[in-house]
C-alpha cells in the first residue's frame, strides 16, 4: 500500500470508530499501520484450508 | 540491621522459619533498601510499608505461638502494578487508571503468595497497559537497569526486573503477553518463568490480550522461581481461561538433572539478527547442555506476525472507549500503536487466529522429537534508555516492537518457558522452552545450568 492509501484507510477508520487523530499523531499511526499491513500480508499469504478452525480461545 | 540484599527467598524463608531472623527485620531491611535505591532505579510506584510491617509482625507472632510458618515465610515480594492490591487503584502503568476506584481485594496470586508466608511490600513500574518491551513509561519515568542505569530494564514488567536485580526484593511478579517477563529477565540478568497458558489464574489483574496474557515470577535463583510457582498453582474459576488441572509441584524435582532429556537449539529465525553478546550467550548454553541438534520452529516469522496482529487488534479494542474520549492521556508511544491496532480489519485478525491453530499443531509435532528447545530471549543486551531503533538482520527496526522478536512466537501458543541469565558486561537471557504443562522440564534444565555456573543472576556493580 502507498502512504496515500494508508492515509485514506486511516482517516476512514477513524471516522468509523469515532477516533480523533491529532496532526502530530498521524505519522506514527500511519507507520504502525504500514507495519501491521506488512505483517498481515505475511499471514494472509499462508494458505489454510476453509476448515481451519480459528483459535481465539487457546488452550495449550 | 542486616542488609539482606542478595539473599534468596528460600534462604530468607529458612531463616525466618527457624527463628534465626524475624520477619519484621527482613521487612524493615527490604523497606530500607527500597528507600535507598528507588530514587535511582525507579522500580516501585507504591511502597506498602505499613501493610508490610503489620504482616511481618503477624508472621512473627504466629511463629511465637508455635504455628508452622509457610514455605515463603517472611519473604518480601512486589508485583507489577497491573495486579490488584486492596485499597489501591490498579494503574497498569497508565495515568488514566489512577482515577479508578481502589481495588477491593488483592489479586489471587498475591493472596496465594501471602498464604505461603510472603510479604507484599509494593507495586512496580511497568510499560503503559503492558504494551511495551522497553520498561519506559512517560508518566512514571523509566525503570533503570541496575547493571547500568543509563540502560533499559526491558518491559513491560520493567519494575519487576529492576526490583529483583537491584536487590530490593528477592521475588517479583510480572505479566507476559508476548515476552514481558522474559525480556526484562534477559536484560536485567534474572530467572523468569512464563508458565503454560492457563496454568496460573489472572484473577484480579488488569488485562491486555485475553488469549495471550500470562502471569509469572522473576527471581535470582531457580529454587525461588519454583517455590513461588508452586505456591501460586491451582485453578481459579474467576479466570475463564484458567485450566482445571491439579497442582503439579516442581520444587522437589529441580535437582533431577538433564540425563535422558532431548534438548535442541532453535535454528533459522532464532539465529538471524542476533547481536554478538546474544550469540555468545546461546553458544555458552548450548555448550553447557551439549546441544548439537537444531530444530526449526516452522513459520516462526509468521507466528510472530500473527501474534503482533492479534495483540494490536485486541489491545486497540480493549482501550477503544478511552482512545475515543481521552487519547491525549495515553503514553504517546502506546497510544499510536493502540490507535493503529483498533483499525485492523477483522479478516486479518481471524486469519491470524486460524494460522495460530496450524502453528500450534506444528509445534506439538516438534515435541514428539525433543523434550526442550533453547532459543535467545532477546537479540541483544539492554539498549540505552531512549533508544528508538536498532539494527536486526541488517534492517533498522523499532526497539519497542522488536525486543520481543524471539519471545513472541513461543507465547503465541502458550508454551512454558524459563528465561535464564547468562552473565556478561550486560547480561542476556536464553529461553528454555518445554511442551505444554512441562514447566518441570524447563526448570530442571535451568537448575542444571545454574549449578554449572552457566546461568547466574550476576550482582550489579557496587552501588
Amino acid at each position: 500500500m502507498t502512504d496515500a492509501e494508508i492515509e485514506a484507510f486511516m482517516d476512514a477508520s477513524a471516522v468509523v470508530l469515532g477516533l480523533r487523530l491529532e496532526p502530530e499523531w498521524r505519522d506514527a499511526v500511519r507507520a504502525n499501520l504500514a507495519l501491521t499491513f506488512r505483517l498481515g500480508l505475511l499471514v494472509r499469504h499462508f494458505e489454510l484450508p476453509d476448515e481451519a478452525e480459528p483459535a481465539p480461545v487457546f488452550t495449550a | 540491621m542486616p542488609k539482606l540484599t542478595w539473599q534468596s527467598a528460600t534462604e530468607i524463608a529458612a531463616a525466618v522459619g527457624s527463628g534465626a531472623l524475624s520477619a519484621r527485620v527482613v521487612a524493615d531491611a527490604a523497606l530500607d533498601r527500597i528507600a535507598a535505591r528507588n530514587g535511582v532505579l525507579n522500580a516501585f510506584t507504591d511502597v506498602l510499608a505499613e501493610r508490610a510491617r503489620a504482616r511481618a509482625s503477624a508472621i512473627d507472632a504466629e511463629r511465637a505461638v508455635g504455628r508452622k510458618p509457610g514455605r515463603l515465610a517472611g519473604v518480601p515480594f512486589a508485583v507489577k502494578n497491573l495486579y490488584d492490591i486492596a485499597e489501591l487503584p490498579t494503574r497498569a502503568g497508565s495515568s488514566i487508571n489512577r482515577e479508578r476506584k481502589p481495588a477491593v481485594r488483592d489479586a489471587v496470586l498475591v493472596t496465594r503468595l501471602e498464604r505461603a508466608g510472603a510479604i507484599l511490600v509494593g507495586a512496580l513500574n511497568m510499560g503503559e497497559y503492558a504494551y511495551d518491551f522497553t520498561g519506559e513509561n512517560c508518566h512514571d519515568g523509566p525503570s533503570r537497569n541496575p547493571h547500568d542505569t543509563t540502560r533499559m530494564s526491558g518491559g513491560s514488567s520493567g519494575g519487576s526486573g529492576v526490583a529483583v536485580a537491584g536487590g530490593m526484593v528477592p521475588l517479583a511478579l510480572g505479566s507476559d503477553t508476548n515476552g514481558s517477563i522474559r525480556v526484562p529477565a534477559s536484560l536485567c540478568g534474572l530467572f523468569g518463568l512464563k508458565p503454560t497458558f492457563g496454568r496460573l489464574p489472572r484473577t484480579g489483574s488488569f488485562p491486555f490480550v485475553s488469549s495471550l496474557d500470562h502471569l509469572g515470577p522473576l527471581a535470582r535463583t531457580v529454587g525461588d522461581l519454583a517455590c513461588a510457582y508452586d505456591a501460586m498453582q491451582g485453578h481459579d474459576a474467576d479466570d475463564p481461561f484458567c485450566a482445571q488441572r491439579l497442582e503439579e509441584p516442581v520444587f522437589e524435582t529441580l535437582d533431577q538433572g538433564i540425563e535422558g532429556l532431548r534438548i535442541a537449539a532453535a535454528g533459522g529465525y532464532f539465529q538471524a539478527g542476533l547481536m554478538p553478546e546474544a550469540e555468545r550467550a546461546v553458544q555458552q548454553v548450548r555448550d553447557a547442555l551439549n546441544v548439537d541438534r537444531e530444530v526449526d520452529l516452522p513459520e516462526a516469522a509468521r507466528a510472530r506476525s500473527a501474534a503482533y496482529l492479534i495483540t494490536a487488534a485486541e489491545g486497540g479494542a480493549l482501550h477503544l472507549a478511552r482512545l475515543r474520549t481521552r487519547p491525549g492521556d495515553f503514553d504517546p508511544d502506546v497510544r499510536d500503536r493502540l490507535l493503529a491496532g483498533a483499525m485492523i480489519p477483522a479478516a486479518m485478525v481471524i486469519q491470524a487466529q486460524k494460522f495460530r491453530r496450524w502453528y500450534q499443531h506444528a509445534i506439538s509435532r516438534l515435541f514428539d522429537e525433543v523434550d526442550a528447545i533453547i532459543a535467545p530471549a532477546t537479540p541483544c543486551g539492554a539498549p540505552l534508555l531512549g533508544q528508538k531503533t536498532f539494527v536486526l538482520d541488517g534492517v533498522e527496526v523499532s526497539v519497542r516492537a522488536n525486543l520481543g522478536v524471539y519471545t513472541q512466537p513461543i507465547s503465541f501458543v502458550g508454551l512454558p518457558v524459563v528465561a535464564v541469565p547468562v552473565p556478561g558486561p550486560m547480561p542476556v537471557g536464553i529461553q528454555i522452552i518445554a511442551p505444554p504443562w512441562r514447566e518441570d522440564v524447563a526448570l530442571r534444565i535451568a537448575r542444571y545450568l545454574e549449578i554449572k555456573g552457566t546461568a547466574v543472576a550476576q550482582r550489579p556493580p557496587a552501588e
